[in-house]
């Protein structure tokens, strides 16, 4: 089984035609990604990397048979694009654009919700099944198809620690992005659902940031559910002053909450394994499953 | 983008909800000329946006005109939390029969506005948060509908109010809903929300934050955007004008990345080693070399810079385009502090092959690099 994108995905691209879109479009197919079209308001009957054009998503599949949809369209116009995706029964939708307004995001995950469609991000780096397909701007190489299911709030760190697992022979069910913004589509408790009932995922990393509060309702969540698998974290950010934004949007200390210090603790209460630097997860989970290899 | 008090409060005046009466001074004069015209006696406010003026001394309180001009002159000379105050509010001060707690916050969490109310206003609510969190309503409001008439009634109901009261403080709670929508505010706070004794609900204090993000379709904010004064240091006012996320902070170590959980990492990494990071500052996706230049120069300009961490990992990036940005600042103003190199992704070879040819030597580890640059003698 693979998570929300894998051999059986058949993705439209919306925003195709700007330099993003066709940049990653180009990467996305060498990877081995199965995008049948893409959709730019207005260029409607062009091509780009040798893909067809549509001006809009339900004339892209009157012609093309999609399931999911990643979206490059600049901010303002975010907003619909994800509803025009939903509104076509593509699913996941995965939202690459940035600082997208919140009360934009807030809107469209309550019409996610109640369409019952996935959303990965916005400002994600997107979701990658390593070896069969990415639908996302991630470099390839970096990761190795394997058992450890990766969920991060962040974009290069996550291919920083990718690459850590790649190169200590640890290879990786799925990562995925779930976004550097406030309102996102998925957090860390839906992600470690999926994997707790994916069969491929036999451990899980978590790359966490300062801000908000998944971390603390991902550990939450650990402690209630005994959650079955192993799980190792990280967290970025102990260096950050309080109430300075740090890139992230979402990444605003306020008061006590969302400290790394508050969420790194939190997170050795319930048992899971936590990094002081990145480079050493990989030891991390290698210890823990001699561990339960003995066990 | 935080808004002073009394930007909040000219939003809210234009919406028709209560604020006391008063006027904006820069001088101790006009704030004594405003306390003559509103009469009674009078409250003096530092304009500030960091939190916590109170307990710093920056409100005080003048029974005359004349000493309302002395409070104000006290103020005025004021740096709070590293923030000069350069305007102070001087409002009729207010009857108050309770002190309340109001406001709309974007909760992330739960992908949508709340509204977070409390009886026990006018203290810090943070105190309030750790010590007894059952005084704090929580009241979620659909992300599509938003607060509907019931919803306000409902918070009011659970704050102990009947009748006309009840009715005002409903209408206030509306319209502080309906100024987070117009002007796309991830916060409304009113602390204290004042219950006067004539049975009127003002906001005696009021903090309005604006999404950053919105601020594409909010003209009226475009030159407080660019001003956003007391918000930013003049080094991180810079480097955002050339489009970096710059935050400065405290340490000797410059660091540029790309990516903020990997900058955010690098700091971590070298506090980690026993270093002590000089800023934040991510150069972003895809940054080409004239942009690496404009952020290395910034970087390297600051005096209490001793040493500088560029850390590139690169997937949109390209490590030859930020060889060349430094190559340029080398060339053109030269490399004034030592640097130490780390790169790894994308063209990385070309990168290195530039930068080793000027002498410039590359890691391609984070840890190795983060312990040189600590390691590294300040020259």
């Amino acid at each position: 089984m693979t998570l929300l994108v894998g051999k059986h995905t058949r993705a439209i691209v919306q925003g195709i035609t700007g330099n993003q879109g066709s940049f990653h479009t180009r990467l996305m197919l060498d990877y081995g990604t199965n995008i049948v079209a893409g959709v730019t308001p207005g260029k409607g009957g062009t091509s780009t990397q040798g893909l067809p054009v549509f001006d809009t998503v339900v004339s892209a599949l009157e012609k093309n048979d999609a399931n999911a949809s990643i979206i490059f369209v600049p901010a303002p116009f975010a907003k619909e694009a994800g509803m025009e995706a939903i509104d076509a029964g593509l699913n996941p939708v995965v939202i690459i654009t940035e600082m997208i307004p919140a009360r934009d995001s807030m809107v469209l995950m309550a019409y996610a919700k109640e369409h019952g469609a996935t959303i990965v991000g916005p400002n994600t780096p997107g979701v990658i099944t390593p070896g069969e397909a990415k639908l996302g701007i991630m470099p390839g190489d970096a990761f190795s198809a394997g058992g450890v299911g990766v969920a991060s709030r962040s974009g290069t760190l996550t291919y920083e620690i990718a690459s850590y697992l790649t190169h200590a022979g640890i290879g990786q069910s799925t990562c995925l992005g779930i976004g550097g913004d406030p309102v996102t589509g998925l957090n860390f408790v839906d992600v470690l659902k999926m994997f707790r009932d994916d069969k491929s995922t036999s451990a899980v990393v978590l790359i966490g940031e300062i801000g908000g509060s998944a971390e603390e309702d991902a550990a939450n969540y650990i402690a209630e559910t005994h959650y079955p698998k192993p799980v190792a974290a990280y967290v970025a950010g102990r260096a950050a002053p309080p109430g300075k934004r740090m890139g992230h949007a979402g990444a605003i200390i306020t008061g006590t909450e969302g400290t790394a210090h508050a969420k790194m603790k939190r997170f050795s209460e319930v048992g899971v394994l936590v990094a002081e630097v990145p480079s050493e997860l990989p030891r991390l989970l290698q210890r823990q499953s001699a561990e339960i290899r003995v066990q | 983008m935080k808004l002073f008090e009394y930007e909040s409060k000219a939003l809210a005046q234009n919406l028709g909800i209560n604020t006391p009466r008063g006027g904006l001074a820069s001088t101790p004069d006009e704030a004594r000329d405003i306390h003559k015209r509103i009469g009674g006696e009078a409250v003096i406010k530092a304009q500030v946006l960091v939190a916590g003026r109170g307990k710093a001394g920056g409100i005080k309180f003048g029974s005359k005109p004349e000493e309302t001009r002395d409070r104000a002159s006290e103020i005025l000379s004021m740096t709070i939390k590293g923030e000069k105050v350069k305007k102070v509010l001087v409002e009729q001060k207010l009857a108050i029969k309770k002190e309340l707690f109001g406001s709309i916050v974007l909760d992330r969490a739960n992908k949508c506005q709340t509204v977070l109310a409390s009886d026990q206003g006018g203290i810090d609510i943070e105190d309030v948060a750790k010590q007894s969190p059952e005084k704090i309503l929580h009241h979620r409001l659909d992300p599509v509908f938003g607060m509907r008439g019931y919803d306000a009634r409902q918070v009011g109901l659970k704050l102990g109010y009947t009748g006309q009261r009840l009715n005002a403080l409903t209408d206030l709670l509306s319209n502080l809903y309906r100024l987070s929508v117009i002007y796309d505010a991830e916060l409304v706070e009113s602390n204290p929300l004042v219950e006067t004794n004539d049975g009127k609900f003002v906001t005696a204090d009021l903090r309005v934050i604006v999404d950053d993000n919105s601020l594409f379709r909010h003209p009226e904010f475009q030159e407080r955007a660019k001003e956003a004064s007391g918000e930013v240091t003049p080094l991180e006012a810079k480097a955002r004008e050339n489009g970096l996320a710059f935050v400065e902070l405290d340490g000797d170590i410059g660091i540029m990345g790309n990516g903020a959980g990997l900058v955010m990492a690098t700091l971590d990494m070298v506090n980690h080693y026993g270093g002590k990071p000089a800023n934040f500052c991510d150069v972003g996706g895809g940054a080409n070399a004239e942009h690496v230049a404009t952020a290395l120069q910034i970087i390297q300009g600051d005096p209490k810079v001793t040493r500088v961490f560029v850390n590139i990992l690169a997937g949109i990036t390209r490590c030859d385009e930020v060889a060349k940005g430094i190559l340029d600042v080398k060339k053109v103003v030269g490399l004034k502090k030592p640097l130490v190199v780390r790169m790894q992704g994308t063209n990385f070879e070309e990168g290195k092959r530039i930068l080793n040819s000027v002498g410039i030597t590359t890691l391609e580890k984070m840890d190795e690099a983060a312990q040189l640059i600590v390691a590294s003698k300040v020259a």
